[in-house]
């Protein structure tokens, strides 16, 4: 089957970031069914080094990482860079920090 | 008030936060199907360190006013007990007293009479320094170990109170009609109220869990929901006719602001999902078994705190000059070390100049993998200082030294930016930083959450 780099964007049905607590950014990448959630898993594109490149954090600091098939989901946890809402926050809810994860591309059928 | 049988305990949590609203005639829908208690929390850290910092509340004293009044009429009607969690949403003393002034209130314009219990969850700090020293305190997360300056600057600490303390409260305040209390673990009131009348704390852990975000857990996302805890399962359904629980919106929902997906640390233990079943019983409910609880030995409660950390100002500019945004780190850097020259008399180390810089890294600063700025950029410079004055003058002049600085290639003499605001400068009062977030070991559940117990009339 031919197939074409398509971000993740386009294939997951959830794609967010939030606090877990004060200290933590945890990650959620949910998909719509077990066939999407397996084909990625598969195409080995999403690991924990990907995730140290994307968002700047050692692999050794990476809190939660993992493909969990009882919710067709993958869940990154990591450090926050400072505690939430103190001086220099950009994000108190860490709404906004789940965009690098959206763009991975992975090879997927052509439309 | 209805007795839970033997087979079933019935909870109904009418939102995800108390002061945000919900809707009445749902709440109305829960009450007719007979609920064993009405659960409801206002807690949370995610909206900032301000709350436990300044004695701040998540909502206005008038928005919690309106959802306690609908909330009272409720547990009137369905003689049913009420029980709040983290009140005003730190849920310190102080919030757990202003939540009770606001029950007097409304029980003296209406007439009415309660029977009222408060668990409160303020921390004596000696008591902490001494545990601390005992080796009994440990880092929750990415978090430093504790420092004893830090609980003295802390202005106040909280631990979060588990199920124990509100089985004790209903079993010491025979016919409660009301509990309020001060900082809980969100599923607290639900879980208590199930472990209490004998049924399997995993399922009692894992009901509350879902509970107290409300129909969080539904499609779309709603706020009235009802659970059915049973000997070897429970039920989940929303209120709103028009959302449904759907075995994948159950089970995804403990995803949500958690570390990890099937793993929940609380009070007193682990909740452990990874072996649970979500069976879809009609097209709006959801059932739920297999959910496994490791009690933790020896238990630890964990510990909130915040301190005020000086005065900040900002100030907020636009700038749309192609030659000034490629060259804007170097300029920033030759205006911010302008600017501490002129204040060389104060301490480098007592204050903080942060430029955020949206079109550029503003929203994910450090983070951000995209290096190429936007065709115009908004500038907001973040000063953090001992004195609101200080801040206001050091921000002052970072302000005038960006928008008069030459560099290289300007073509544009009159100034650097676009501002859009007076007054130029603006001050943000006291800025906080939790400073506490702990776990510490403690021999009883229940020891350091005093309940006072009153009659309101």
């Amino acid at each position: 089957m031919q197939t074409v780099p398509t971000p993740l964007r386009d294939i997951a049905k959830v794609v967010r970031s939030k606090n877990a607590g004060p200290f933590e950014i945890t990650l959620d990448i949910v998909f719509k069914n077990r066939a999407d959630f397996d084909a990625v898993k598969q195409s080995g594109v999403i690991t924990k080094e990907l995730v140290s490149e994307l968002y700047n954090v050692p692999t050794q600091a990476i809190i939660t990482f993992g493909f969990f098939e009882l919710v067709n989901a993958v869940k990154i946890t990591l450090p926050r860079p400072r505690p939430q809402g103190g001086i220099g926050e950009t994000d108190m809810h860490a709404a906004q920090q789940h965009v690098p994860l959206q763009e991975i591309r992975v090879p997927w059928p052509a439309p | 008030m209805a007795v839970a049988s033997n087979d079933e305990i019935r909870i109904l949590t009418p939102s995800g936060m108390l002061g945000y609203g919900f809707p009445v005639d749902h709440f109305k829908m829960g009450l007719a199907l007979k609920p064993h208690a009405i659960t409801i929390d206002s807690g949370s850290t995610d909206s900032g360190p301000q709350k436990l910092g300044l004695g701040e509340m998540t909502c206005s004293r008038e928005a919690y006013v309106k959802d306690i009044e609908v909330l009272l009429e409720g547990q009137r009607a369905g003689k049913v007990p009420l029980l709040s969690s983290s009140a005003g949403g730190d849920g310190t003393n102080l919030h757990v007293d202003v939540f009770r002034d606001i029950i007097v209130e409304i029980a003296q314009r209406r007439g009415w009479r309660f029977k009222l219990a408060k668990i409160y969850s303020d921390v004596d700090k000696a008591h902490i320094a001494k545990e601390l020293k005992a080796g009994r305190i440990e880092p929750l997360g990415p978090v430093p170990p504790l420092d004893p300056r830090e609980i003295e600057a802390a202005t106040v600490v909280v631990a979060q109170i588990g199920a124990e303390p509100f089985v004790k409260a209903l079993d010491e305040s025979e016919g409660v009609d009301v509990i309020v209390s001060g900082r809980a673990y969100d599923p607290s009131p639900t879980a208590a109220m199930a472990i209490r009348a004998g049924f399997d704390p995993a399922l009692a852990w894992h009901m509350g869990k879902i509970m107290e975000c409300g129909a969080l857990c539904a499609e779309p996302v709603g706020r009235n929901v009802m659970g059915w805890l049973r000997r070897d399962h429970f039920e989940i359904e929303p209120l709103n006719p028009a959302e449904r629980c759907t075995t994948a919106s159950v089970a995804a929902h403990t995803l949500y602001e958690k570390t990890h997906p099937f793993l929940l640390a609380g009070p007193g233990g682990t909740l452990d999902l990874s072996h649970c079943t979500y069976e879809q019983v009609t097209d709006r409910r959801v059932r739920v078994s297999g959910s496994r609880f490791e009690p933790a030995k020896p238990y630890t409660v964990k510990l909130e705190g915040a301190k005020t950390s000086g005065y900040r100002s900002i100030f907020i500019a636009g700038a749309r000059d192609p030659i000034f945004i490629a060259q804007i780190d170097e300029i920033l850097a030759k205006v911010l070390a302008a600017t501490r020259a002129y204040f060389k008399e104060v301490p480098e180390e007592t204050y903080r100049i942060i430029p955020h810089l949206y079109g550029k890294n503003g929203v994910m600063g450090e983070l951000e993998p995209v290096k190429t700025p936007a065709h115009e950029l908004c500038i907001i410079v973040e000063v953090a200082a001992a004195t609101q004055s200080l801040a206001t003058a050091i921000c002052g002049k970072a302000r005038t030294a960006l928008m008069h600085s030459p560099y290289p290639g300007r073509i544009a003499t009159a100034g650097n930016l676009a501002s859009p605001f007076t007054p130029l400068e603006i001050p943000l009062g006291q800025a906080c930083e939790f400073n506490v977030y702990h776990l510490m070991k403690v021999d009883s559940p229940t020891a350091l959450f005093p309940i006072q117990v009153e009659e309101i009339a």
